[in-house]
């Protein structure tokens, strides 16, 4: 191995670094007013990222070597699967935010900006194979994200969301780091090669409590129970744009970097984990569910149904099977969709002065007043329900089949019967929208953009999804294939 | 024919129709919503003459592969056959009892009503699992809008237990037949149907398929959505959800219980045999006190559907030929029936029975065809009802005396709530100046009911029609399921009746 080709490999994220520190100068001599060019010019070079990074989940086009700096990363063809999601909800990100914005007079130019070094993060964590790698990804994230958080800084709530995730994060990241420091200590390596191999002759104690450390800081990430308390308050104190960003590319990344850490570094050891998973797999299912019930605010709403839905992907993750792998992937990419639709049409809630509508039972009646964004609404509540036809059920479906072939059947039927208490709270929102008479709230207008990523969103997430299964499956199963290959 | 996929295009052509009927006016809806129901049953006549009665089991058939795990795989044999032509014969009646009653959101109405024709076809041609599954969840959606946005007082409440008990009943189904795939490999139904799977997984996976069929039946004690979802859904949703839904829970038991679980459905006939019973008396019971005349035929629909599941775990060709046959009556009959509730309804806006009387003198032709069919409720000879009835009864009178003699006070019991239900409200004084002064049927009504009365007298009085092409397919169901068949006590043989009370005792466990 040489440099040139371990360069070449992280060819994305030097690209995404490079522009970003470009942009950050125009930043500097333009502000503020060359906000909305710094935000295309961002998404141009994350679109070019996801260009670059394509070619690995294609077959083995970037070589047969994918581990760039002696075995500290891998651009290997799961890490582009992430990415592509992962890059693709950051140009999404910059598309929603510029109007959301302007209308609090912030669009500021760091925004766009810190939108791509969380990307770098990411893409980093999803193509860590070094605990060193992946705490640096990590915190490059999560840095950006406390920042977004915060970013509306006349808005109490977004001030005060910045800083609970803040405290909090940080409070896991100590976790992770303390977990970190375990499992170095017990298998004497940080490389994921090195802790499996340090570990395989069984797992001493000190090793499982790294383990349990480094899963209570990674479950706070992905905002799983018993670590998910953080989310309600950020999702709907965050400016909704930011949120839409939340709800999707770190929910990516975290999974991602779970999959490896687990499946990679203690893919020998998964009986030691595999319970762990299984308790915060069906405890976020049953907690996000009947967390929702009483909410008002619908991105509260949205923040539990995130919280319900890690959950069924975990169901994926406890199998510790391939089949298991590739069905959280699928059910990830469905979710990203599910999510940016969701939150796109509850950018376009809007009253007559512009305001921004959040309270359920504002939306009475709107398939009365504004038949498309109901039905969009409609359609993303009983996809997020896992409600055939709607392409929600088929993450539910790849899951749960990958427990069943893994002879979990009391998680399967535990989880699927969870999931019954879901559609409850889904369906309230479908009712209020449908049955109620109209409250006649929402009124003000749209924009294109807003309406061609809902289109596309929900025209994906509709039976027609079904269609992309077979390619959605096949590169689901290159990617994991590429994963379990490490082992 | 062979080669035009006439499914599919049954299935295309309320899509599309549902489709547009969003985009239009209330009355251009009506119109189109019409036409596609009248296509789709033209089809389905179509579909009929050209179905080959004694020829292969499964005929029809058409198989894509579009999707990752599942197949787009169509196909039909004569059970489906007749379900189908039930749904596409229903269908236009249904968007006619809407026609002047649904004034709000008209396009939408009918969308929803169309785009519940193509699951309901799609449920009956589904030849892959996991596309039946689809198939029969996604049915929900339009459901629960259906009762929510155009149904009653209580609508909301309804529309919410409807939903989440059947779809509970339906993910532990999912579940079973995922391990079902994932040990036989396949998701081909015809497969699946000869497949033998171990008995000890067998008796799980009847419980996971009962779950969602028991609810969808509905069978008693978990029949409780069915009251509240009928008496809140508009006529048409009544009429749609008795005639056709309910069909659903009993060709689950027909065709994915039996054939692929004889053992485990031997097992546990005693259960059914048992709930059946106590549906049969206990809900004939609940309608013989009901003041609401929809919630009366609600009821009743429990104790027909009751007949139906013990005819079905009769193990004998008799009790499944008559459980097909009171399902395809009751589709008629009750469906027949909320339309006429429906029909007085309109008129005077309550369902409640003490505020009608004497309708006999104002509404002459209007009591005739409610006569006809609280007959054929009740199972008067000549009528659909009674063909069906009686081979169910008979059926079971093999397997079980005890189960035949208790289901066969339903009966008795039924013509107890119904006729009382056709005093109350057709005969007898006028006590009411404004029931006594509602207008008898117009045009389109004669034409609903002439259509549904001419029916039920042809299924009544020449059911051979109906048997045939289900003959072959019931006879293939009843030798897979025989090598299982529970050993009756009834012993029918002629000339050599037994003295009743031998294997009484075996037999108490189920009462």
């Amino acid at each position: 191995m040489d440099w040139s080709q371990s360069l070449r490999l992280i060819a994305p994220e030097e690209t995404i670094t490079v522009a970003g520190l470009v942009l950050l100068l125009v930043a500097a001599w333009g502000g503020d007013k060359a906000s909305r060019l710094i935000s295309i010019l961002a998404s141009v070079v994350l679109v070019g990222a996801m260009v670059l990074v394509a070619p690995a989940l294609c077959g083995q086009a970037m070589g047969p070597e994918t581990s760039a700096f002696f075995g500290q990363f891998k651009a290997d063809a799961f890490a582009s699967f992430a990415k592509i999601l992962i890059y693709g909800s950051a140009v999404i990100t910059l598309m929603l935010a510029p109007r959301y914005f302007e209308r609090f007079n912030s669009m500021r130019a760091e925004f766009p900006l810190l939108v791509m070094f969380a990307s770098v993060g990411m893409g980093m964590m999803v193509s860590a194979t070094d605990l060193l790698t992946l705490y640096i990804g990590l915190e490059m994230m999560s840095l950006a994200s406390y920042v977004m958080a915060a970013i509306l800084r006349n808005d109490g709530r977004s001030a005060e969301a910045g800083l609970k995730y803040f405290v909090l994060g940080s409070l896991a990241s100590g976790i992770l780091l303390f977990g970190m420091s375990l499992t170095y200590g017990f298998a004497g390596s940080t490389s994921f090669a090195g802790i499996s191999a340090g570990v395989s002759g069984g797992l001493s104690n000190g090793a499982l409590f790294g383990i349990v450390f480094m899963l209570a800081g990674l479950a706070f990430k992905i905002s799983a129970v018993p670590f998910h308390m953080w989310t309600p308050d950020v999702y709907e104190g965050a400016p909704t744009p930011v949120t839409t960003f939340f709800a999707t590319a770190p929910k990516v990344a975290g999974l991602g970097l779970i999959m490896r850490v687990l499946l990679d570094a203690f893919g020998d050891q998964a009986a030691a984990w595999q319970q762990i998973i299984v308790f915060i797999s069906l405890a976020s299912i049953v907690v996000g569910a009947l967390g929702a019930i009483g909410q008002k605010n619908i991105k509260r709403l949205m923040a539990y149904s995130s919280i319900n839905n890690v959950g069924f992907i975990l169901v994926g993750l406890a199998t510790a099977t391939q089949a298991g792998a590739s069905g959280m992937l699928v059910y990830v990419t469905i979710y990203v969709a599910m999510s940016v639709a969701g939150f796109t049409a509850i950018l376009m809630l809007k009253d007559e002065n512009g305001n921004y509508v959040e309270d359920v039972p504002m939306l009475a009646g709107l398939s009365r007043t504004r038949p498309a964004i109901a039905l969009a609404l409609a359609t993303v509540m009983f996809s997020l329900a896992g409600i055939p036809p709607l392409f929600g059920f088929w993450g539910k479906f790849v899951v749960f089949q990958a427990a069943v072939q893994a002879d979990m059947l009391p998680l399967a039927f535990l989880g699927i019967a969870a999931s019954v208490i879901g559609a409850f709270y889904y369906l309230k929102v479908v009712k209020v929208m449908y049955f109620d008479e109209p409250a006649d709230v929402v009124k003000g207008e749209s924009d294109i953009w807003h309406k061609a990523i809902l289109t596309i969103a929900c025209v994906f997430i509709s039976p027609l999804g079904y269609l992309l299964t077979s390619w959605l499956g096949d590169t689901a199963n290159k990617a994991t294939t590429a994963l379990f290959a490490a082992l | 024919m062979s080669g035009f996929p006439i499914l599919s295009l049954m299935l295309l052509v309320p899509l599309a129709a549902a489709l547009v009927c969003l985009f239009l006016e209330a009355k251009a809806a009506r119109w189109l919503a019409l036409a596609a129901t009248l296509v789709d049953l033209a089809l389905g006549v179509v579909l009929w003459l050209n179905f080959d009665v004694g020829g292969a089991q499964w005929q029809f058939q058409e198989s894509h592969a579009l999707f990752a795990g599942f197949k787009y795989a169509l196909g039909i044999d004569g059970i489906a056959l007749l379900l189908i032509m039930l749904s596409v014969f229903l269908m236009p009646i249904c968007i006619g009892a809407s026609w002047k009653s649904v004034e709000k959101r008209v396009g939408e109405y009918m969308a929803a009503f169309l785009l519940v024709e193509t699951l309901m076809i799609g449920v009956f041609a589904a030849q892959d699992l996991f596309l039946f599954y689809i198939f029969f969840e996604a049915g929900l959606i339009p459901m629960y809008l259906i009762i929510g946005i155009w149904g009653g007082a209580d609508r909301i409440y309804a529309s919410y237990k409807f939903f989440l008990y059947t779809l509970l009943g339906s993910v532990l189904m999912l579940i079973a037949m995922m391990w079902m795939v994932n040990t036989a490999g396949t998701t081909d139904i015809p497969t699946l149907m000869v497949y033998d799977f171990p008995a000890q997984a067998q008796t799980w996976l009847w419980l996971a398929f009962f779950a969602s069929f028991a609810v969808k039946m509905p069978m008693w004690p978990v029949h409780t959505w069915l009251p509240a979802a009928h008496v809140q859904a508009p006529t048409a949703g009544s009429v749609i959800l008795a005639g056709v839904l309910l069909k659903m829970g009993g060709y689950g038991f027909i065709r994915f219980s039996l054939p692929m679980f004889p053992e485990a459905s031997a097992y546990f006939a005693p259960l059914i045999w048992g709930l059946s019973m106590a549906a049969v008396v206990i809900t004939s019971l609940i309608a013989l006190v009901q003041d609401d005349m929809k919630k009366l035929i609600a009821y009743s629909s429990v104790a027909h559907m009751a007949i139906v599941t013990v005819g079905l775990f009769a193990f004998n060709t008799q009790g499944l030929e008559g459980s097909m046959l009171v399902m395809l009556s009751h589709g008629l009959v009750s469906g027949a029936l909320f339309l006429c509730v429906g029909i007085i309804y309109e008129r005077l806006h309550t369902r409640e029975i003490s505020r009608y009387g004497g309708l006999a003198i104002n509404m002459p032709r209007y009591s005739l065809f409610f006569l006809l069919f609280t007959m054929a409720s009740i199972g008067l000879p000549g009528t659909s009802g009674f063909v069906g009835e009686f081979l169910s009864l008979a059926g079971i009178y093999q397997a079980s005396s005890w189960a035949a003699f208790i289901c066969t006070t339903g009966i008795i019991l039924g013509a107890a709530y119904m006729l009382y239900l056709y005093r109350r409200v057709v005969f007898g004084p006028q006590n009411n100046a404004d029931a006594a002064a509602m207008p008898d049927l117009d045009a389109r009504e004669i034409l609903m009911v002439l259509v549904l009365g001419l029916s039920v007298l042809w299924m009544g009085v020449y059911p051979e029609s109906f048997m045939a092409p289900m003959r072959s397919d019931i006879a293939a169901l009843e030798a897979r399921i025989a090598r299982a068949a529970p050993e009756g006590d009834a012993k029918v043989t002629a000339g050599h009746a037994k003295p009743a009370h031998e294997d009484v005792s075996a037999h108490e466990g189920a009462h």
